[in-house]
């Protein structure tokens, strides 16, 4: 027998194997907790499938049945490489030692984001005191002419909707203004400035124009129970954000397409916890924030006790981590 | 013509290369996928309106709608509409229905299925590929990156690429050809491929290039269903059902 009618018939013989591949790939795919057995059986098969694919490329270059075995090979190795479904494990480590850890690296950027907010606040405070019309550029008519009857927009805002959907309101327009601040420092940095500082000088302004008219009490009484953990959180999306910046203007990687990969991987885990309490956030603002029986006292614990909390989760103590658990830079 | 490619490399040493997609089938899976979401989510607000009562007394003035059903009526359809995306690329594991069709998938650029961090990544970005309106950003971003990438992508270190349904006929072509009698595997190939393409070329082509290949294969098989004159004098389907007989391995089709 000749070399090519050799490789022919083993060519032919083959085949009937590479039929049989598609539904094992599929049950192989589909199925999550694959015994010893399986595992050890798929590498075989994946040696195997790789010893045929090179002899196929060998006689049919560039053929279909060539082209059909690469996607199986593909697939199976897809399979044998994807990540294990420990979903616990896995979220349990999240939280618990990887989030602390980029808190950790951030520490600073949450300052000076912190600092920039509450520096535009004042600002904002300081504009509209001096300039009153000025507060028509950040508020609406019907919030300014309200403020100057003496109502705070909040009132009544439970008569107009059930809390549930004014919940989910506020925490979807929460998570998407996070989600821009961390967003945005694509523009190396300055997209997440300008939307901390354009934040900071819409409630500095809004405070500073209820306060003309009376009401920055009753804003306040509105803003403590849930703005304590929401303007942080919109601090930590944009420390977030100026990291994202950062990476583009010092890469720590050979290019700044990897810099910047691993930078939004590395914050975006930060995002995860941000977006699960502005969840909370959501429900106090749309349930109890706008209740004028809730008393200031009650409201002050809420805010406060809410912020221990998002404190407990960020340090990782909350998810059982020990303050001396070391180190944590290396999930960098 | 070839575009840009990634190596799936593997520990066997025997690489595989994936093509990656261009604008073409980006936005092609895309308007497939923006179509699906929005019949979607538009269905099943409908769909709750007329369960909840409020299109039957021709009313869509929301708060007339109980708390319950004002929120399912308000809120679901847009979590149907933005949570499309990250869940089923995250349950198909890099695909989604639009991007099946077009035949692309989402590999990581090492080629290996995407984590859930990569995908959920992809799809925040979308923020700013949709900016400032009509995906202007990520379509600019995809013309002009070397792997056709939007800033999701870039972000997420994920890349689109070619997802080839070769089809199961293949092997079992391969299989019945070969099994009988000694064909030459390549001319299998081609008379597959043939006869896949059968309707997209013209009767002058697909005839001239069936005869070609029903001589080389009676010639090497040494199967004859007659004279080759006759051959000369067969119409297009006569040639196709004479080519699937051979390929058959010369049993009944």
């Amino acid at each position: 027998m000749s070399t090519d009618a050799g490789l022919q018939a083993w060519l032919a013989s083959r085949a009937t194997v590479w039929q049989e591949l598609a539904p094992l790939l599929d049950r192989l795919e589909h199925k999550r907790n694959h015994t010893t057995a399986e595992a050890l059986s798929a590498i075989e098969m994946y040696r195997s499938l790789g010893r045929d694919l090179s002899i196929a490329r060998r006689i049919l270059p560039a053929s279909r049945v060539t082209r059909a075995l690469e996607a199986r090979y593909a697939k199976l190795h897809s399979i044998i490489h994807r990540q294990p479904h420990n979903w616990h494990a896995r979220l349990k480590a999240l939280f618990r030692d990887e989030i602390p850890a980029v808190v950790r690296e951030l520490r600073q950027p949450i300052l000076w984001i912190s600092l920039l907010f509450a520096l535009s606040a004042g600002a904002g405070w300081w504009l509209v005191a001096t300039y009153p019309d000025l507060i028509g550029l950040l508020a609406s008519e019907d919030m300014v002419a309200g403020v100057e009857q003496g109502r705070l927009w909040t009132e009544g805002m439970l008569n107009v909707m059930p809390s549930s959907v004014v919940s989910t309101q506020i925490l979807a327009n929460n998570i998407m203004v996070s989600v821009a601040a961390f967003a945005v420092g694509i523009f190396f940095g300055l997209g997440t400035f300008y939307l901390i500082a354009l934040n900071g000088l819409m409630l500095g302004g809004m405070f500073a124009f209820t306060h003309q008219h009376g009401l920055a009490g009753e804003l306040l009484k509105f803003v403590i129970a849930h703005g304590v953990v929401e303007l942080s959180v919109i601090c930590l999306a944009g420390a977030a954000g100026t990291l994202l910046g950062e990476s583009l203007i010092r890469p720590t990687h050979a290019t700044r397409r990897e810099s910047f990969q691993h930078a939004t991987a590395k914050a975006g885990k930060l995002l995860v916890l941000c977006a699960l309490l502005l969840i909370g956030c959501g429900f106090i603002e749309g349930y109890l924030s706008p209740d004028p029986d809730f008393p200031m006292l009650s409201r002050v614990v809420v805010g406060f006790g809410y912020g221990a909390l998002m404190v407990a989760a960020l340090t990782g103590r909350l998810f059982g981590r020990q303050p001396s658990q070391v180190p944590l830079k290396s999930y960098s | 013509m070839t575009g840009p490619t990634v190596i799936l490399q593997s520990i066997t040493g025997v690489d595989v290369e994936l093509r990656v997609a261009g604008p073409g089938s980006r936005s092609y899976a895309f308007v497939i996928d923006w179509h699906i979401r929005g019949i979607l989510a538009l269905a099943w607000f409908f769909a709750l309106l007329l369960l909840f009562g409020g299109l039957a007394q021709f009313t869509l003035t929301l708060p007339a709608l109980s708390p319950l059903a004002l929120f399912l009526v308000k809120w679901s359809p847009w979590l149907i509409y933005f949570g499309y995306h990250p869940v089923l690329e995250v349950a198909m594991r890099g695909r989604t229905p639009g991007k099946r069709m077009a035949g692309v998938r989402i590999v990581a650029r090492t080629g290996d299925i995407p984590g859930v961090g990569a995908l959920l990544i992809r799809n925040v970005f979308r923020l700013i590929d949709s900016l400032p309106g009509l995906y202007l950003v990520g379509l600019g971003s995809v013309m002009l990156t070397k792997h056709n990438v939007r800033i999701g992508d870039l972000a997420a270190g994920t890349l689109l690429v070619h997802d080839p349904v070769e089809s199961e006929k293949s092997f079992a072509t391969l299989h019945a050809a070969t099994a009988s009698s000694p064909l030459d595997p390549q001319l299998v190939d081609l008379a597959q491929e043939l006869l896949d393409r059968w309707t997209e070329l013209d009767d002058g082509a697909r005839a001239e290039l069936a005869r070609t290949l029903i001589r080389r294969i009676e010639a090497a098989t040494a199967q004859s269903q007659g004279p080759q004159d006759s051959l000369a004098q067969q119409d297009t389907e006569e040639l196709r059902q004479r080519l699937l007989h051979l390929l058959s391995g010369g049993r009944p089709t």
